[in-house]
């Protein structure tokens, strides 16, 4: 430990001057280098929010049915009968860019093991993926790494990978998106939490071995890319997840016995940040007898071993004379088990290593006093609204083929086929709806989930994209029945540092939690992953939203496919033709200008409580939310989904492709049943929700007037993108 | 009758097809670690799917050789019926009750979807709730489910009726296009001469019930609790 800290290593490590005087005001002397990488990795805007507390701070996050918000693995929530669901978001971007198949995989390894330390089984996965553009020539390589290292996962541990989304723009050339979700099921009785607690009490580690795979991996995602990062490969984290799945047994048995104190798995910065934040939470102190650690490989520095990102590892604060009962069920997992270290009531975190003290350090000033910026920004400045007059009127079943087959809209079957989605028997809403739905295994309740945003209208507006993204989740909850409970919340965004990103930043965080609070929608959970740039380049903004909704014991659920011939087609909401920021602007017009549609969150309600109630009187046959693409986009989807086709009355309107393809929000598509539709017309005024026919069900092609495809050629063309593209 | 599924560390359909078997019984089957040395008194041994051993070193090749295997493979002259489901298929292989082996599929990715399968020969306790001939949907899911076994095995398995389903078309038809993995003669389930033992790469008990899409596959459990009743 003679290594002289020189400004060269503080700031290989990350730290900036300012940062580096506060450590040596924290400790009242130099660092050793050990002690230098663990505040490194502490402070990380990867661990520590620093550029984003100030305004992840206002959003809303309580609810009578939230049972535990921020701060903890994962966010709660209440879904009655003792029973809670518990999930959470979180990025895997950078790694997921330089070694796609293991950065996806560990990606979802990481939010599993953040669902099932608080004692719950993990019951479904999400994913949300943004690449770069089809024609750039990495992205073929990236798309087949990250689905197969997410498949790779997910299907090895036995968890149901659901649904997702996916969408390509040349701002992610450089810096891919991987967004995992995780929801799990636990007993409101049995949620384990981090708060360390009982001076003397035993800290063991199990899981994998610690190898020096992952090094300052959380170091790293919180640094801008530049043309050497691909030298970073040997940072990403290599999976294992037969391990995990033997590891979420193992936990989950002892869960059922009182032997856990407190449980902390080891994500980014491993094991420094999950005995600090254990100890932090408790207000207690940590001694910790580094050569009890399982390592992989010899000559490891207590440096490696602190740093180390190795994956499927937990820790744990066991009851005294617990012991060995923790150690049987490990042993009858084969997963190593280790008592590395005893709780104090020191509030500092000493650590040895070949008998000797290798860092002596204050704990609460570095979880908890970590740097907090309130960062310069700039409000982002309004786009000028495009008229409908202004934009080309283009035959709408041309347009159509085009954007039906375009990569953003094209069929992700090739994706979600190699993906287990059925596994554990509960999945009774597949991939390609609104919202995928699991039941509630042994229950009558299910659970719909869903992930949203638009990257393009967070660009145009920051803030309406960021109500937008909330909105179109609370929809596609509903567009299934379910009734919208919580939220997690993945703000991925640029480099903070320069105000017209963190001006996005924060005007994102403010439109979310405004439809938020208006939509009784609390954020319980969320990630950040900023400086998502290449060379100067930032990502579009990309909050993405991952939410969850409740469908009661015995409750209807409706689907997006057509049931039959004959039936209304019912557009719910209002219909201006909003083609600015719009798939119709950018994929038949080529131009990626205008302000978004304004989302007008009291009709986004109405408009959702109405559709519930419809979906729960059993009045509506086929329901979808109206998004990317428009109205008969959605009406295509609906028709493909149910090889049943639609004939749509001519609009008496100037702008065909306004009316077809605009992107106002608040809108659903229903087919509802002839003897069925005066009573949802009926209740649409009750709810002042404008609602209307524009057409029916039927025959075997999409209609628009006298204009028509059939139902084949349309499939065969939104079909055929993806595999063609992937070869 | 009585039944048992086998649990080996990386099993992850084995709760799935408990519960599908418990509805067709009306009891819960026993739940047996593969560590485990004596099988319990029962009619029927089900291995099921998932990744045990995380499908290192080859599927199911760990799994086979446990010690509840050993004492599966002494049973099975005594009458006792065996079903392998996926992954549980590929362990049948690897311990030799069932010929041939489980290659990756053919375009070399995981698939997971609904097949249609023609019911090549019900005349066995897992198939007699069909005709043969009978179309049936099941979902796949397996990077592994590519049959292969030498030209001769191939005729013998058809000789012998120990074909029991084939990748189709929905109207019953077998040709290439409806084989989603590449397996040899489209074979997507075979037994042993006496067909005691099944192993089929496609899960029954995730079409069990109406809730799930389908209850096509339900017909295997029941087919199985009418003949060992």
């Amino acid at each position: 430990m003679s290594e002289a800290i020189t400004p060269e290593i503080v700031a290989a490590h990350g730290l900036k001057p300012d940062e580096y005087q506060l450590v040596l005001k924290i400790l009242g002397r130099v660092p050793n280098i050990t002690e230098l990488g663990i505040f490194s990795v502490m402070w990380s805007e990867h661990c520590s929010y620093k550029s984003s507390k100030r305004w992840l701070k206002t959003l809303p996050t309580t609810a009578p049915w939230v049972i535990c918000g921020p701060g903890e693995n994962a966010g709660i929530v209440d879904i009655g009968d003792n029973q809670a669901v518990v999930f959470k978001m979180e990025s895997h971007n950078h790694p997921s860019y330089i070694e796609p198949y293991q950065g996806a995989a560990t990606g979802v390894g990481g939010i599993l093991r953040d669902v099932f330390t608080m004692g719950a089984r993990p019951i479904a996965n999400m994913n949300a993926l943004r690449f770069g553009s089809p024609d750039h020539p990495k992205t073929r390589h990236l798309v087949a790494g990250v689905v197969s290292g997410i498949g790779g996962y997910g299907n090895c541990v036995g968890v149901p990978t659901v649904g997702g989304e996916t969408n390509f723009h040349a701002s992610y050339n450089g810096n891919i998106l991987v967004n995992a979700m995780t929801v799990g099921l636990v007993d409101q009785d049995k949620i384990f939490y981090s708060a360390a607690a009982g001076v003397g009490n035993s800290i063991v580690y199990v899981g994998s071995k610690t190898g020096r795979d992952g090094i300052h991996g959380a170091t790293m995602a919180s640094a801008e890319f530049d043309e050497k990062s691909e030298e970073k490969r040997p940072t990403v984290q290599v999976g294992d997840p037969f391990t995990e799945k033997l590891l979420i047994e193992a936990c989950l048995e002892l869960m059922a016995t009182d032997a856990i104190v407190a449980i902390q798995d080891m994500g980014a910065a491993g094991l420094t940040s999950s005995s600090f934040e254990m100890a932090s939470k408790g207000g207690l102190g940590v001694e910790l007898n580094l050569d009890m650690v399982p390592i992989r490989e010899e000559g490891m520095s207590a440096y490696d071993i602190m740093l180390s990102e190795s994956q499927e590892r937990m820790l744990m604060v066991i009851h005294p004379g617990k012991e060995d009962l923790a150690r049987s069920v490990f042993e009858k997992w084969e997963l190593d088990f280790a008592i590395i270290g005893t709780l104090t009531d020191t509030g500092r975190m000493v650590l040895t290593r070949h008998g000797q003290v290798q860092a002596d350090l204050p704990i609460d000033p570095l979880a908890q006093a970590s740097p907090e910026y309130d960062r310069p920004w700039t409000e982002p400045v309004k786009r000028p609204v495009v008229g409908a007059s202004e934009i080309p009127d283009i035959d709408p079943i041309h347009s159509l083929k085009t954007l039906m087959s375009c990569p953003d809209l094209a069929s992700r079957r090739w994706i979600w086929e190699q993906y287990d989605h059925m596994v554990m028997g509960d999945t009774i809403q597949r991939p390609g709806g609104d919202a995928a739905v699991v039941r509630v295994h042994g229950t009558g309740k299910s659970i719909a989930i869903t992930t949203d945003v638009t990257p393009r209208y967070c660009l145009a507006d920051p803030r309406e994209g960021g109500r937008q993204a909330v909105a179109e989740a609370y929809r596609n909850l509903s567009a299934v029945g379910a009734v919208p409970l919580a939220v997690t919340d993945n703000l991925n965004f640029g480099n903070p540092e320069k105000p017209e990103i963190m001006g996005q930043i924060v005007a994102s965080v403010q439109g979310m939690g405004q439809a938020c609070r208006e939509l009784d929608f609390p954020v319980v959970s969320g990630n950040v992953s900023l400086y998502n740039e290449t060379q100067g380049t930032a990502i579009l903004p990309t909050p993405t939203i991952g939410a969850v909704g409740l469908l009661a014991a015995g409750a209807p659920m409706a689907t997006l496919a057509f049931k039959g011939a004959g039936n209304a087609i019912v557009l719910l909401g209002e219909t201006k033709g909003w083609l600015g920021a719009s798939l119709y602007l950018r994929e038949i017009c080529n131009r990626e200008d205008g302000a978004p549609p304004p989302v007008a969150l009291h009709r986004e309600r109405r408009a959702g409580e109405l559709v519930r109630q419809l979906i729960g009187d059993e009045l509506v046959a086929a329901c979808h939310d109206v998004s990317d693409g428009g109205l008969l986009v959605a009406v295509s989807e609906m028709a493909l989904s149910g090889n049943v086709g639609a004939t749509l009355d001519q609009p008496h309107v100037t702008h065909l492709a306004a009316w077809c393809f605009g992107e106002d929000q608040g809108r659903y598509v229903l087919e509802v049943r002839q003897d069925a539709l005066a009573a949802v017309l009926e209740e649409a005024v009750e709810h002042d929700v404008s609602a209307r026919v524009i057409g029916q069900t039927g025959g075997a092609s999409i209609a628009v007037g006298t204009a028509s495809i059939t139902l084949s050629e349309l499939g065969a063309l939104h079909e055929g993108w993806l595999p063609a593209y992937m070869g | 009758m009585k039944a048992a599924v086998i649990v080996f560390p990386g099993s992850n359909c084995d709760r799935d097809v408990a519960v599908a078997l418990a509805a067709s019984l009306g009891a819960p089957p026993l739940m047996v670690w593969h560590r485990e040395t004596q099988l319990p008194p029962v009619d029927l041994v089900v291995v099921p799917g998932g990744f045990s051993y995380g499908d290192y070193l080859r599927c199911g090749a760990m799994a086979a050789r446990s010690p509840i295997m050993r004492e599966i493979v002494d049973r099975v002259p005594k009458g006792l019926r065996v079903l392998g489901i996926c992954n549980g298929f590929q362990i049948l292989t690897e311990s030799g009750l069932l010929p041939g082996a489980l290659m990756r599929n053919r375009d070399l990715r995981f698939i997971c979807r609904d097949v249609h399968l023609r019911v090549e020969n019900a005349d066995s306790d897992f198939c007699r709730h069909w005709q043969s001939g009978d179309v049936v949907r099941m979902p796949i899911a397996h990077a592994e489910g590519n049959y292969f076994t030498d030209e001769d095995t191939v005729a013998r398995l058809f000789d012998g009726g120990q074909v029991a389903f084939r990748y189709s078309h929905a109207d019953g038809t077998v040709d290439d296009k409806s084989n989603p993995n590449g397996a040899i003669s489209n074979i997507a389930g075979i037994t042993n001469p006496e067909r005691t033992v099944l192993g089929l790469m496609p899960h029954p008990e995730r079409l069990a019930e109406d809730a799930l899409g389908g209850t096509d596959g339900r017909h295997l459990f029941e087919s199985l609790v009418e003949s060992l009743r």
